[in-house]
């Protein structure tokens, strides 16, 4: 292994099925020990990147390591030093728990395996339920029996495609308590999700849509990047006010949350003029930071223009 | 880190028994198909029916007419169930299928049988299906030959039935009393392996891969060929179980006589067990969900039940029919347990079946492999 101190370094990944290009020319540098949020639309290629990160897929064009290891020649040795969690749960239904463990565990030729499956039902919290079916877990449990499961042979780097999908916000956030704790331990975490809130706690993250990399940096860096103003309105008869807002030039995005509306756009001349033009004394009016979604709802927008 | 080791092999095996204790269903199944087509083939199908319902229609009640009836009722093929008083009703009885045979004993049978004039003796059958008729209506000419030697004394004499110029001496080997289950018994083993091994394999792979599993396991080290040889080895042995219960049954229950080396006939389902796993991993290379993984095994275990020589003769197939049937393992398999077990065969005589069936575990092996890869990428 090369002391690199970059858990994944690839540059120019590409992969197509058919005619399609699934994954673009991504060009990815992790530090080890970072928790790395990856986040774009359904489909945007997210899943297959990781698919390659991890050796499940050849990568047509590009080159690059991860954990030092080739991603186009050293497939086993990268297999044997990553813990994968697919998307969807795929452990047995029908093994219990602490079958499920002990099967990864002699898959991995894990030394002293009782030791390691009973230290990881531990960690997690499994040690009451491990002789339950896996089938007969929630999703909460499943997730961290999936957890658990690619912990077990001690990897230094964690590709987890959508992990709490589906989990309800206190397991979502034990199951985030945990993943900082492995990043202390220098664990390298590459990680997917929809939930803005995930995104925020990533020390890094990285948007793509239709396959491209659009944006990537710290949250400050990616928000920065945005180039995005946002108004925020209050005050009486709002959905009047965002039809007549929807339209104008410098105004792309009018969303409601609750008693109030984001209005934002890039180009914050046109957007302050547009709302010159409509703001009365009836509403408040207030400049604010755009959040993270409004800048990646910008970012796809631009992205469907540019690839549509 | 390439290489195959036996820890992730016992792995897979160790696992694929769990699976397989806790899917009572499919476990039942393979128990209780191979003893249910054992009761279902060994006991219902039977190639020389006898006690077929038959009418008579007797328009003479000479003594010669009497001991002819007699001789139909004692030779077991004949029940006579009914007397059919008009032709119109014989036909109707015969339509209907109430009855399998209608024989008509004509008026003035006795008088002309007397005179030398040879009368005729009409039988009528449904000979819809041929198998039911064809020994019957053989062991009616034997019948009719001999049954009026007694009657005809004294000066009859000489209309007894003369012996032809020929003398046939038949010696049936093997299994001279005709008995059907001596036959399908044996060749149940080949059929029962080859519904199960090929569904279960096709099944276990597709759920993998259905469920998701399969890209788990895949991003681990485990080796394509670990996997495969992984959901191999339990189904070997449940094949073995299944062997060991027909060949009991076959003892116990059918009493079928076994000639030959039974060490033998386990060390050649090896391969042909084999060769049925291997097909239901291609197939489930091919196939997208459990379901179609099915439905491709229904399609090799009709040809490997009607063209193998299992349910009809093998010989009596036209050409291309035995072509295909030649490719099939069960053909060959059925071949060589029916002469180990029934004509003692060995290792010698048995050499020409045993590699086609050889042949074809190859190529289903290098088949599967080859397909089993390509799906990985």
């Amino acid at each position: 292994m090369s002391g690199s101190a970059f858990a994944i370094d690839v540059t120019g990944v590409t992969k197509r099925f058919g005619d399609k290009t699934v994954v673009n020319a991504i060009d990815l540098r992790v530090q080890r020990g970072e928790i790395y949020g990856f986040l774009g639309p359904n489909g945007s290629g997210k899943t297959t990147f990781i698919r390659m990160l991890c050796g499940l897929l050849t990568p047509d064009a590009g080159t690059g390591t991860c954990l030092g290891y080739d991603v186009r020649t050293q497939q086993a040795d990268i297999k044997r030093h990553v813990g994968y969690m697919t998307q969807k749960f795929s452990y047995y239904e029908d093994l219990s728990i602490r079958e499920n463990l002990d099967f990864i565990a002699r898959l991995y030729a894990v030394s002293d395996r009782r030791a390691a499956v009973q230290r990881s039902l531990e960690r997690l919290g499994l040690v009451n339920r491990s002789h339950q079916l896996a089938g007969e877990l929630s999703g909460g449990w499943k997730q961290r029996l999936a957890l658990a499961a690619c912990l077990i042979h001690s990897p230094q780097l964690l590709l987890l495609d959508e992990p709490t999908a589906g989990v309800d916000p206190k397991a979502r956030r034990e199951f985030w308590d945990e993943l900082h704790r492995l990043a202390a331990d220098g664990i390298t975490v590459l990680i997917t999700t929809h939930y803005m809130d995930e995104a925020e706690r990533c020390h890094r993250l990285a948007y793509l849509a239709y396959g491209n990399l659009l944006a990537h940096g710290t949250l400050a860096d990616v928000l920065a990047n945005g180039r995005l103003t946002t108004w925020t309105v209050t005050g009486p008869e709002l959905s009047a006010l965002a039809a007549t807002l929807r339209g104008r030039a410098g105004v792309e995005q009018v969303v409601a949350f609750g008693t109030t509306l984001h209005v934002s756009g890039r180009d914050a001349a046109q957007l302050d003029a547009a709302v010159a033009a409509v703001r009365s004394p009836r509403h408040e009016w207030k400049k604010t930071r755009s959040s993270l979604e409004d800048v990646f709802i910008s970012l796809m927008d631009q992205a469907k223009d540019n690839f549509a | 880190m390439r290489r195959f080791t036996f820890h992730r092999l016992w792995a897979m095996v160790l696992k694929e028994f769990i699976q397989m204790k806790r899917d009572r269903l499919t476990f039942g199944m393979m128990v209780g198909i191979p003893l249910m087509q054992l009761v279902l083939f060994g006991f219902a199908i039977n190639s020389d029916p006898k006690h077929l319902p038959t009418a008579l229609r007797i328009a003479d009640h000479g003594p010669f007419a009497r001991t002819l009836v007699a001789a139909l009722r004692t030779s077991g093929y004949f029940n006579l169930v009914t007397e059919a008083a008009t032709e119109a009703e014989a036909r109707r009885l015969l339509r209907l299928g109430d009855v399998q045979f209608v024989i008509n004993i004509p008026e003035g049978f006795s008088r002309q049988l007397l005179r030398g004039e040879r009368p005729t003796l009409l039988i009528e059958a449904d000979a819809t299906d041929p198998a039911a008729t064809g020994p019957a209506l053989s062991a009616i000419r034997a019948i009719a030959d001999h049954v009026l030697d007694r009657d005809l004394v004294g000066p009859l004499a000489r209309l007894r039935a003369k012996p032809g110029p020929i003398d046939f001496q038949i010696h049936a080997h093997y299994n001279p009393e005709n008995i059907t289950h001596y036959n399908v018994v044996p060749g149940l083993l080949g059929v029962v392996l080859t519904m199960t091994m090929v569904v279960i394999t096709a099944l276990a792979i597709t759920r993998e891969r259905e469920r998701g599993t399969m890209e788990n396991l895949l991003a681990t080290p485990v080796r394509p060929f670990e996997v495969m040889l992984g959901k191999i080895i339990p189904y070997i042995i449940v094949g073995y179980i299944q062997l060991t219960l027909i060949l009991l049954a076959a003892r116990v229950l059918f009493d079928v006589p076994m000639v030959g080396s039974l060490a033998l006939v386990y060390a050649v389902s090896l391969p042909f067990i084999a060769a049925n796993l291997a097909m239901g991993i291609t197939f489930s290379t091919l196939a997208k969900n459990q379901l179609q993984a099915v439905q491709m095994a229904f399609f090799f275990f009709l040809p490997s039940i009607l063209l193998s020589g299992f349910m009809f003769p093998f010989r009596g197939m036209p050409e291309w029919a035995q072509w295909v049937g030649s490719i099939l393992p069960n053909t060959h398999f059925l071949r060589i347990v029916r002469g180990i077990l029934l004509k003692g065969n060995g290792l010698a005589e048995i050499a020409p079946e045993l590699w086609p069936l050889l042949a074809f575990l190859v190529v289903a092996m290098a088949v599967g492999v080859k397909r089993y890869r390509q799906t990985l990428d």
